[in-house]
């Protein structure tokens, strides 16, 4: 079980909350996009081993979406910002293969 | 080959079983010296990766072969599930292969010349609700019109095939009904991944473990090799099949892959009286369960929410499961669970596999089955050796290829598979 800080509620229970995967991932104009770029935006979601910005809703809870720096080896937990704030920097390496995460 | 043994009569006792399995010879395949260059390198040495480098020996002709393992053989997925094999899938796409790897475990023992204790005992698929029971049997339907054997078992009739099951309507998720595929089953995951380490080795193909593909060597958008912890190996053609680390083996190589790794767990309990003959399934509650060979109850739980490399979930995943099976089996409350585990899975947004060509030439991909990869390791072996043999998809797996995520050609299975895959 993650505790989780939703940066409106506190330090809450991971089951409070709905994974929502990659943050910061703009709404493109389909219109101006070749396929494969509109299968990027639908399908692509970053899957990194180590570090990774992620959304998060408190949804029994406040019920908000907010973003989340997490480690996907470690589980640990980074720092919570809000949507359209500016992104705090990474805890650490944004993990590849090979890399100390 | 059904194995008559595991028709099992009731008050035969886990340690009889335990005590019938065979010894094991003291090498099952050779330490080899790792070459400079191979014809053909597959990187992960588990199940699905082991019977790609067998069938490319076998119906290819192909024996320069290395399999690549960072850590051990078969110490991944093929290791950490819950063995369970059926080919009902709703879509054509899926049941064709599905159904092709389900033929090619019914001779598997005999061709592999290896026990694997494949048992087909039967998949019953639990329906709980009115629309549950729709969605089933269009499932039963289209195996119908694909020559899958499927068939309509009411609660009575499931009651009848699984004694110590809860049919009663006083329960938050009653059975409505389910459908059974008596072809389905189990096999010795272990077994399975040794049985084709061996053919493999016997056939000529070196199996190399403890080393980790660290980058691959890619000029003039052509795989000319991987790069690994032990140094580099030239190799003509690539294959990746490296389950939940496939995102990251596909960055390496420059190209990303709409793959999300997640934990699934699973967990045993100890030697137990056998009360359960045939695998029960339930997509909507989360419970999966059989009663293994040597008598311990195998039940999988449901993938963690979050993206994770760390082979091990939440707690509250486990006790969510076993919530929903003790309601489904009250007898399971006086059972003990003596260990769960995690896996890391390779999750399509559609919940289907890719298997095909890359971005890169003469690299190809297997990955992406998710939670229900076990099953297929016959059949997605068999197709990726014949794209890695030809340089282009086998019939089955033309529609998994990489592109569909462009094409839109989407082959959702999520809601016949949820997370029971």
């Amino acid at each position: 079980m993650l505790y989780i800080p939703c940066p409106h509620c506190g330090l809450r229970n991971e089951t409070e909350f709905h994974y929502g995967a990659e943050a910061g991932v703009a709404y493109p104009d389909p219109n101006a996009l070749a396929d494969s770029d509109w299968a990027k935006y639908l399908h692509i979601r970053a899957n990194p081993k180590g570090w990774l910005a992620e959304r998060w809703v408190h949804f029994a809870g406040c019920g908000r979406w907010f973003n989340l720096w997490r480690n996907t080896v470690t589980h640990e937990i980074g720092p919570a910002y809000l949507p359209f704030t500016e992104q705090p920097k990474s805890p650490g390496n944004i993990g590849q293969e090979g890399q100390k995460v | 080959m059904t194995n008559t043994n595991d028709i099992l009569a009731p008050g035969i006792i886990g340690r009889r079983r335990a005590a019938a399995l065979p010894e094991q010879p003291p090498q099952l395949w050779k330490s080899v010296k790792r070459k400079k260059a191979y014809d053909i390198v597959i990187v992960g040495g588990g199940g699905h990766g082991l019977a790609t480098a067998y069938y490319l020996a076998k119906n290819h002709g192909l024996t320069n072969i290395a399999v690549v393992e960072k850590g051990w053989l078969a110490g991944g997925n093929t290791a950490r599930n819950t063995t369970i094999i059926r080919s009902n899938y709703l879509w054509d796409e899926s049941a064709s292969i599905y159904e092709h790897s389900l033929k090619l475990w019914e001779t598997l023992e005999e061709d592999l010349g290896y026990e694997m204790f494949f048992s087909q005992r039967g998949v019953l698929t639990l329906a709980h609700s009115v629309s549950d029971v729709r969605s089933k049997k269009r499932n039963l339907y289209a195996n119908a019109l694909n020559g899958i054997d499927s068939e309509w078992l009411t609660p009575e009739e499931v009651k009848k095939l699984v004694p110590i099951i809860n049919i009663s309507e006083d329960v938050r998720y009653p059975v409505h009904g389910a459908t059974y595929q008596p072809r389905g089953g189990i096999a010795k995951h272990d077994w399975v991944a040794w049985g084709y380490a061996k053919a493999a080795s016997d056939l000529g193909v070196d199996i190399i473990q403890g080393t980790e593909v660290t980058g691959f060597d890619i000029r003039n958008n052509k795989v000319q090799g991987v790069h690994t912890s032990q140094g580099t190996i030239a190799a003509g053609k690539v294959g990746m099949v490296a389950a939940g680390h496939s995102s990251v083996l596909a960055n390496l190589a420059g190209f990303p892959v709409p793959i999300q790794s997640r934990p699934l767990q699973a967990l045993v309990s100890p030697l137990l009286e056998q009360v359960l003959n045939t695998v029960v399934m339930s997509g909507a509650v989360h419970v999966y369960v059989s009663q293994a060979h040597k008598g311990e109850l195998v039940m999988g739980a449901g993938t963690d929410a979050f993206n994770s490399y760390a082979q091990r979930g939440g707690f509250h995943v486990i006790e969510h499961q076993l919530a929903a099976a003790l309601e489904l089996f009250p007898i399971f409350s006086r059972a003990q669970v003596l260990r769960t585990w995690g896996g890391i899975v390779d999750v399509c947004p559609d919940a289907s596999p890719i298997i095909g060509l890359t971005p890169v030439e003469n690299l190809f991909i297997n990955a992406g089955w998710g939670t229900g990869g076990f099953k297929a390791t016959p059949g997605s072996g068999w197709v990726m050796a014949h794209t890695i043999a030809n340089g282009a998809p086998h019939e089955l797996n033309k529609p998994f290829a990489l592109d569909r995520f462009v094409t839109g050609h989407l082959i959702d299975e999520h809601g016949a598979a949820g997370v029971a895959h």
